[in-house]
């Protein structure tokens, strides 16, 4: 399977880039090429023009901003899953990473190129809203700071405008919290048929707080506000009830694997298994 | 709109002037004639293409040739130093890792990966390791194997080379 013809420009800084995808209505950005690529030998893309983002320096890094980390939009899955920083400090996107794809899909995917693709079935969505994290986005007019509640606005649809380029995402720091991240894996394309992030903080038996994203389920990634209300301040014991909200007002997909009661289903058992296993994970 | 690309393969440098949609695996194959590395799925599902990209295992149907202009790969042809087998190969070779051999050269590349991320791995590791690689042949318990004893092997010979040089 071969793509159709398209030009190549492989800009050398973030300021080139931006000033090609300005100048021409029908590109499209190359990150690790892991969606785009199988995508265009489909021939379900055909951009006329591919501005590869691998050669521009420095946007793959991992760094400790004080109260947040800061993710360069060019950090691989592999880097991602395996940084020290966020293990130690934010582990909810290492431990969504570590799941994504095989070995070879997570030495070339990028976490810039995953968010903006927005696949329903991703696994970064679910804990970019659990952490309330921002994406950086970067264009001719400057940054402009996403919060994640409002990105992903729909199937593979995303808040970003056709001349803006993802540069970095920030995170909070969890400590002090326990962070799960739950995966119903699809037996073949290793998506997630429902995937659970979940943060929660809270002294022995006792929640204080907690943010639970759900990706798979629905067109889009949500946090499920009905389960997160009915826990706040309660004892560990109301977590499987207050579990059985996950998929409350939710538009299931379903397909030839999963229906969408089944989906809703999962969703309600894995975010019960998150939220205890991610209070007895919390770290003191 | 053509481009040059140098990639260096196996230690040797290729040239070539490439239409900007050719893919890694069709430039190893047809325009470095290195055949070792396999078609299989083209929709980066099987494996069957996986090679070293500056020692990453990729897998090349789904990397285009620009991307790996400059780069270094590894193919199966490259993996081992001399005449010897690369110590992978022996575990393949001596635990039946393999029947038609179709999936090999991408299982071995991919192994290469995961032991040198983990030089230990149990065998739900290996599993999850080697998880991007379809074989229709063996029912992977043989494959599953043969890491092991890569692993033991690589092991042993590490050691011995430390020990060698103290």
């Amino acid at each position: 399977m071969i793509p159709a013809s398209f030009d190549y420009e492989s800009p050398k800084t973030l300021n080139e880039a931006i000033t090609l995808l300005a100048s021409r209505e029908d590109a499209k950005l190359l990150a690790g090429g892991h969606s785009l690529l199988p995508a265009m030998k489909l021939r379900l893309a055909s951009p006329a023009l591919l501005i590869d983002l691998g050669r521009i320096g420095g946007l793959d890094y991992i760094r400790d901003s004080g109260e947040t980390i800061s993710i360069g939009a060019l950090a691989t899955h592999a880097a991602v899953a395996a940084s020290r920083l966020l293990l130690a400090s934010s582990p909810l996107l290492a431990q969504a990473a570590c799941n994504i794809g095989d070995i070879q899909v997570r030495n070339r995917g990028t976490i810039g190129g995953s968010l903006a693709q927005a696949h329903p079935s991703a696994d970064y969505p679910a804990a970019i809203l659990a952490l309330d994290a921002n994406i950086v986005a970067t264009s001719q007019s400057g940054e402009r700071v996403i919060p994640a509640h409002s990105f992903f606005t729909g199937m593979f649809t995303t808040a970003l405008r056709p001349d803006e380029i993802i540069t970095e995402i920030r995170v909070p720091k969890t400590a002090g919290s326990g962070t799960v991240y739950k995966k119903f894996h699809h037996p073949a394309s290793g998506y997630a048929v429902v995937g659970v992030a979940a943060v929660v903080r809270g002294a022995t038996g006792k929640i204080d707080d907690v943010a639970i994203g759900i990706t798979g389920v629905a067109e889009v990634a949500y946090r499920a506000t009905a389960v997160e209300d009915a826990l706040r301040g309660k004892p560990a014991s109301a977590i499987a009830e207050a579990a059985k909200h996950a998929a409350d007002k939710v538009e299931a997909l379903g397909d030839n694997y999963a229906s969408g009661d089944y989906r809703r289903h999962l969703a309600q058992v894995y975010t019960r298994r998150a939220l205890q296993e991610a209070l007895s994970s919390k770290r003191k | 709109m053509k481009k040059n690309v140098r990639i260096v393969i196996n230690g040797a440098e290729h040239r070539a002037e490439v239409e900007p949609r050719l893919l890694l695996v069709h430039f190893l194959r047809e325009v470095a004639g290195l055949t070792g590395t396999h078609i299989g799925c083209e929709t980066s599902l099987c494996g069957a293409c996986t090679v070293l990209l500056d020692g990453m295992a990729v897998k090349s149907c789904t990397v285009l040739a620009v991307q790996a202009d400059g780069r270094s790969i590894t193919t199966i042809e490259g993996l081992a130093a001399s005449e010897n087998l690369h110590p992978i190969q022996e575990a393949f070779w001596e635990e039946h890792g393999l029947q038609c051999g179709y999936c090999t050269p991408g299982m071995i590349l991919c192994a290469h990966d995961l032991l040198q991320q983990n030089a230990s791995p149990s065998e739900q590791e290996i599993r999850d390791g080697i998880g991007g690689n379809l074989c229709r042949c063996t029912g992977y318990q043989h494959i599953v194997n043969a890491v092991k004893a890569a692993s033991r092997k690589m092991n042993q010979r590490q050691r011995a080379a430390a020990r060698a040089a103290d």
